[in-house]
This record gives structure tokens, sequence and C-alpha cells, in this order.
């Protein structure tokens, strides 16, 4: 049974830190400022799930200390809801500030009625 | 079995850094930045059980909290100028 539960929580945090790490290339090489808000915040929220659960099996079965599960669990659950919070704030202030997100083809994607720049900043 | 995990939350904060330095615009900065936190907060967990002290958590929860203070509140900065004011002056939207 213990062996299971170290087996258990090895893989849940070896995913974990995969998803991490690639979050952390995919912010590194993305050319553009959304799409390293996607590749970063994704990942992160869902690494940082899979790490507090591999520590969460632990703290539960091979530490048996129930306080420290306690934290595990408030930890997770507040930067589940933080996470993406952030982001999306990061990516409307990137927007209001008139970076424009562009497709592939390099034109913007979004249509021009939007005009975002007169509704950015007054000085911007 | 948690010296893997530090190492590979060492080498994305590593990449975090690299792309503050590099990021042209400061919202890649605020990014890096916020990704830092985030991985700062998991590091201090897994060192914590690394070392046997389950007392880190509430340091990795605290950082939790700042991290998330801290950007929204630079993010306010950089789109209004100000942090006193509110959120919308007379001659906004």
């Amino acid at each position: 049974m213990a062996t299971f539960i170290d087996l258990l929580s090895w893989a849940l945090l070896i995913a974990g830190s995969f998803f991490l790490c690639v979050g952390g290339v995919g912010m590194v090489r993305f050319p553009d400022v959304y799409t390293r808000i996607h590749a970063a915040s994704v990942t992160d929220t869902g690494g940082a799930a899979f790490i507090f659960m591999g520590l969460l099996l632990q703290a539960i079965f091979t530490f048996e200390n129930p306080m420290a599960a306690i934290k595990i669990v408030l930890i997770a659950f507040f930067m589940f809801f933080t996470g993406p919070t952030a982001s999306h704030a990061l990516a409307k202030a990137a927007l209001m500030a008139g970076i424009v997100p562009k497709g592939q083809d390099g034109q913007s994607v979004i249509d021009k009625s939007l005009k975002l720049a007169k509704r950015g900043r007054k000085k911007a | 079995m948690f010296i893997i995990v530090v190492i590979a939350l060492l080498v994305v904060m590593i990449l975090a850094l690299v792309r503050s330095l590099l990021g042209p615009t400061i919202y890649d900065r605020v990014l890096a930045v916020n990704a830092f936190g985030t991985k700062t907060v998991l590091f201090i967990a897994v060192y914590g059980f690394l070392t046997g002290r389950p007392d880190f958590l509430d340091i990795a929860l605290v950082y939790a909290l700042i991290n998330f203070v801290g950007t929204v509140a630079v993010l306010k900065f950089f789109e209004y100028d100000d942090l006193g004011s509110g959120a919308y002056q007379e001659d906004d939207i």
C-alpha cells in the first residue's frame, strides 16, 4: 500500500513538473504576448494542481500530517482561482494598452470596429 | 523523489527569468514575474516536504496571496497610471 502511494504521488509530481517545463519553454519561445500568457497560465495552473495532488498524497499517507494536508488543499484552492484571474487581468491590460493580437498572417485577429487604441489609456 | 521536482522548478524559474529579461513589452515582464511567483510558491511547498518541515506550507500560502495581489496592483498601475484613483475617472469610457 505504501509503495503504491509513493509510486502514485511520484507519478503526479513528475507529471506536474513536466507541465511546468512545457509552460516555461512555451513562455520563452512563443512569438506574441497573448500566446505567452496562454502558455504560461494554462500549464501553470495545471502543473500546480498535479504537484499539489502529489504532495497531498504524501502529506496524508507517508507523513500522516492532517494540518499540512489542509494547508495544501487551501493553497491549491486559492491558486486554482487566482491563476486564471491574474492572467485575464494581464491580457485585458495588454489589450487596453493597444497591443493588437495578430493572427498567422500578421493581420489583427480582431475586427477593425473595436478601434483599440482609442479605448486605451488617454496618453497611450 | 522531491529532488527531481525541485530541479524542474529551478529550470522553469530560469526560463521565466529569461523571458523577463528578453520580454519586449512590459506585459511580458509582468507575466514572467507572475509565473516566477507561482513557481516560488511550488518551490517552497516542495522544499518544505523535501526537508521534512511542514510549516513551510504557511509561507507558501502567504506568498501565493501576495503574488496575486502584487500582479494585479502592478497591472492597475500600468492601466491607470495611478493606484489611488477610482476605477473610472470622469472623462473615461
